[in-house]
């Protein structure tokens, strides 16, 4: 028999304004195995944490029941404090009476029942609780990043600083991701690759930083602290260690000369040879071949590169290869792309090649782009004079075309472009359609208002409805002004949009390896919005960059420095405590089918013929065995379990029921 | 069956096997009843015609480890659940000798009964082997129907006339499907949610509890039943009241899903008559819908997509929604 103590919490009057935890004190007092209820201003403060554990000891409690907030808050909290007391942790449960009950509802007397029916489910748990004890694993003291843009960058070489060693995959031929495609940067206007070509230089030196370029991550098992990851080096055609990045190879190939090879890294603008590096800086700079245009692989003659190569590095043979690796910690940054446009046939981007995105822009404008960085239009080669941009395509979308969510970056680099076309060719119109102009940040509404007082960039509130291409190769633009309460037809040369920014595509399959969570728009979803912003709820996963949520590149050093620090914490540790929720086999109703060992995402269970004696029994049977060090108590065993043999310890099946009848009493 | 019957003799006599799993005359010319046979002299009683309805794989967990092998009488479509209780390990494949019998489709005496016939003594032409009419030799004189007319509801939405697993195949066997596997399906689907329930309100009313339908179930198959578990709080509960004797049948459906062959046993068994293969064949409907045609026990060695996972499988919030009106 069990002697509980129950504790609410008014949470000042975060739960008291909407509960009336006396009444939940004096109702939760006879429920079976309890024996103290007491309520308190703030339970997690110094004196409530006091009082648990003097009535811990004055009524000899053998297990606790706080009503407060949710147990992520919390709950370790007062397993310490019970610990501190004498009390097993794992005798604790919380029953969430501020986020589940108080603070979603506002009448005080269905509020108050329903704190008491919680506290009451948590005391029928507490009831059946056991003591466990925890575990210890050991740390493997390497992290991986996944994504090799600045976010990647930075978190690798804060890491790497600290002096443990970090592998970056990624899967594009050189790191240095969307920022290494971008011309300048706001509010500063200093040019992106020179600032970004010495980091990846420095990335490339390091000797803690080992790059796998042209990979992909393949598979992940383990947990936090023991990851095992295999990752796919794909066949790049190349021998990294021979090459010399001489760049004969690209210079000489045939396709080059052809134009017919679409540039990935100028978003299709300029074209490519088909071995090649994306771009001149390329970290490592060393090319790939893209065998599905490639001659020699799609008839397999001519073999260009191979006779110049002057260091006899071109392996046409070179397979995948999958490296498996162990890491401590990792962290995904994964990055972003920018919206498909083709459900926004009204701005003709499909249609029209001066209709171009602000990616393409800023490729436009960069002295090693396409144009040599002058700004030309696609269609005939000529200079705009007339330049329409329009702002949130597919950001902040109502209807299911685009994204809720504000990407955070457009109104900034439009500024930004408006800004560097005035400078360079003053005799240019410029006009900017916005819905708001939103520049919240350092120096930032300063540079936004540079645009409009200095540089007499034309912004108009309203959006624009239509983009027409016309006969003789200008296009109309068909807009409103909100300000002015007026429809406008505009001529223009060149339309830039502002293309909605969203997660990676491989975000979601990632974050399914990974077993983190995603939100519904593909972003990795933080274990808290506010206090553990880097972390994902799943342990020894870290969030650095755009993966994250839309947010600029000084934003996302600082927080690609945070998800540093939080691995560094981490490989610090020697060793780790596990979780001792892990799920049991009872052998006796056990009937080995291997159901639990398919649904096991680590690996943790394996099958021994074993000799089960008991009542009636007396024979060897092929019996499911978990190994604790890999069971994460993740519960998938227990549900798929068709004979209910599996069982979570401090979760388990009769504690479950138990809590459900006890609100359905 | 002479044929069968020879074999199964042999298989005995020669010591190949040490004992047969089949079916024995019952009280009625209808009623067949599963059996094991040890010795030629027992096996005088062994038969098969149109009315051994009666998957025997789940009578295979129960000798897996006897000493000798086991000879089992498998219709094409037993051999669908054989094949799932090899892929959980719950049968011994070496230690089993499967013979294949052939299968024109099993009969559903209650369809004689709906056609008034009464007092039977003998029954012609359900024989294996036979075509054209069966003879009900009653006691108000003879009476015939045709056999498709008679055919479990299960045969007409048949599987197909191959054997999964077999070491031996004895007889002909043919396709009987002629309907739709999930037309019955579709119509529950089509009604309102109101209507749903009280279409399964209706029908489960009648379950007296009898466990005929666990019994059978070659996927119930469990050492112990969570129904009557002592650990979960949950044993007699289905006894308690009508609420709890419907989660008995939809947690039951829960548990088969994905390894249920849909042999159709749990109805044909059900004393009181009720459709309960009707939820697992809207499980079975739901998964090929989910994750592409899955048709459980036809390849022991392949994942069953409720227990595999893969990144083209759907997200939760693609399914939700579906069915609602």
């Amino acid at each position: 028999m069990q002697r509980i103590g129950v504790f609410v919490c008014h949470c000042g009057s975060n739960i008291a304004a909407t509960v009336d935890v006396k009444k939940v004190v004096e109702l939760v007092r006879y429920e079976q195995g309890v024996v103290y209820a007491d309520d308190y201003m703030y339970m997690c403060s110094e004196a409530g944490q006091q009082k648990v554990m003097e009535a811990i000891k004055e009524h000899n409690l053998t297990g606790l029941v706080i009503c407060s907030c949710s147990p992520r808050m919390h709950e370790a909290t007062f397993r310490a404090c019970a610990a501190k007391a004498g009390l097993n942790p794992f005798m604790v449960e919380i029953a969430n009476i501020r986020e589940h009950c108080s603070w979603i509802h506002k009448d005080m007397e269905e509020a108050t029942k329903k704190a008491v029916i919680l506290a009451r489910a948590a005391i029928a748990k507490v009831n059946l609780n056991t003591p466990l004890q925890e575990g210890e694993s050991p740390v493997v003291k390497r992290a991986l990043v996944i994504g090799g843009g600045i976010a990647g960058i930075q978190t690798a070489l804060d890491i790497a600083n600290a002096g443990y060693p970090v592998d970056i995959v990624e899967k594009e031929p050189s790191i240095g991701g969307r920022m290494s495609q971008l011309d300048k940067t706001f509010p500063t206007l200093d040019c992106s690759s020179c600032i970004l070509t010495p980091k990846m230089v420095e990335v490339a030196q390091h000797p803690n930083i080992k790059i796998y370029s042209y990979s992909e991550v393949e598979k992940v098992g383990g947990f936090v602290g023991n990851f095992e990851v295999d990752i796919r080096k794909k066949a790049r055609s190349v021998n990294e260690d021979k090459c010399t990045g001489c760049g004969v190879c690209q210079t000489k190939c045939p396709l080059g000369k052809t134009g017919k090879i679409p540039s990935e890294f100028n978003r299709g603008l300029g074209t490519r040879s088909a071995i090649y590096t994306p771009f001149a800086q390329a970290v490592p700079n060393v090319p790939v071949i893209d065998r599905e245009n490639c001659t020699y692989f799609k008839t397999g003659k001519c073999g260009v590169c191979a006779k110049l190569c002057p260091s006899g590095c071109i392996d046409y043979e070179q397979q995948d290869q999958i490296v498996t690796e162990k890491y401590g910690a990792i962290v995904v940054a994964t990055g972003f792309d920018i919206i498909n446009l083709d459900k926004y046939d009204e701005y003709a981007y499909n249609t029209c090649p001066d209709v171009i995105t602000s990616l393409e822009l800023e490729r436009l404008m960069n002295a090693a782009g396409p144009t040599g960085g002058h700004l030309l239009r696609m269609s005939d080669g000529k200079a705009p004079k007339d330049i329409v941009f329009i702002q949130c395509v597919g950001s902040r979308c109502a209807d299911d075309r685009g994204k809720p969510y504000c990407s955070k970056v457009c109104c900034m680099y439009t500024a930004k472009h408006a800004m560097l076309i005035k400078d360079h060719w003053p005799e240019m119109n410029v006009t900017v359609f916005y819905i708001d102009v939103r520049t919240p940040g350092k120096n930032f509404d300063e540079f936004y208002r540079r645009a409009v007082e200095q540089y007499h960039v034309n912004y108009i509130k309203g959006q624009v409805g239509k983009v027409m291409p016309q006969a003789d190769g200008s296009l109309i633009v068909q807009g409103s002004d909100l300000l002015d309460g007026k429809q406008i037809k505009m001529k223009a040369d060149m339309v830039v949009l502002a293309a909605a920014v969203e997660p990676n595509k491989d975000a979601r399959k990632i974050a399914s390896m990974l077993t983190a969570s995603i939100d519904n728009n593909d972003f990795l979803t933080e274990a808290h919005a506010k206090l553990r912003p880097v972390e994902s709820p799943t342990a020894g996963i870290f969030l650095s960059g755009m993966s994250q949520g839309p947010k600029d590149i000084p934003e996302t050093v600082s927080q690609a420095g945070a998800a540093a620090v939080k691995v560094i914490g981490l490989l610090a540790k020697d060793k780790l405590k596990t979780n001792p929720c892990t799920a049991k086999c009872d052998m006796f109703q056990c009937n080995g089918c291997s159901t639990c060992a398919n649904v096991c995402p680590y690996g943790a269970i394996s099958y021994e013929d074993t000799l089960v004696r008991g009542p009636g029994v007396n024979e060897t049977r092929r019996i499911a065995k978990v190994n604790t060090a890999l069971c994460q108590g993740c519960g998938a065993c227990t549900s798929a379990c068709p004979s209910g043999a599996m069982d979570l310890q401090g979760f388990s099946n009769l504690q479950i029921i138990s809590e459900v009848d006890a609100i359905c009493r | 069956m002479q044929e069968l019957k020879n074999r199964l003799i042999q298989l005995i006599s020669d010591g190949t096997v040490a004992r047969v799993i089949g079916w024995k005359k019952g009280d009625m010319p209808y009623n067949p009843e599963p059996a094991c046979f040890s010795t030629v002299e027992e096996l005088e009683d062994f038969v098969y015609d149109g009315f051994c309805g009666a998957n025997l794989s789940k009578m295979m967990i129960e000798v897996a480890n006897l000493e000798g092998k086991t000879a089992v009488c498998l219709k094409p479509c037993d051999t669908y659940s054989f094949n799932q209780l090899i892929r959980e390990h719950r049968v011994n494949r070496e230690n089993a000798y499967i013979i294949g019998v052939g299968c024109r489709g099993k009969l559903d005496i209650e369809k004689a009964r709906k056609a008034g016939i009464k007092g039977i003594e003998a029954i012609e032409g359900v024989g294996i082997e036979g075509e054209g009419d069966v003879t009900f030799k009653t006691i108000y004189g003879d009476k015939a129907m045709a056999y498709s007319e008679l055919l479990l509801d299960r045969c007409h939405v048949c599987k197909g006339k191959d054997h999964m697993v077999y070491d031996e195949v004895i007889g002909e066997s043919k396709d009987t499907a002629d309907s739709d596997r999930f037309d019955d399906v579709k119509k529950i689907e089509a009604m309102s949610s109101a209507e749903k329930f009280a279409y399964f309100q209706n029908e489960l009313s009648k379950c007296i509890r009898c466990n005929a339908c666990r019994n059978v179930c070659p996927a119930c198959s469990c050492r112990k039943c969570v129904f009557d578990n002592t650990k979960f709080d949950s044993q007699q509960r289905a006894n308690v009241d009508s609420f709890e004797e419907k989660m008995f049948h939809i947690i039951r459906a829960f548990h088969v899903a994905g390894r249920c062959t849909d042999c159709g046993e749990c109805s044909r068994v059900c004393p009181q008559g009720i459709p309960l293969h009707l939820f697992n064949r809207k499980f079975i409907k739901d998964i090929d819908d989910f994750y592409g045609e899955f048709q459980a026990g036809k390849d022991p060695e392949a994942q069953s997509p409720l227990t595999d996972f893969t990144f083209e499988d759907l997200e939760p919030k693609q399914a939700v929604g579906r069915g609602e009106n």
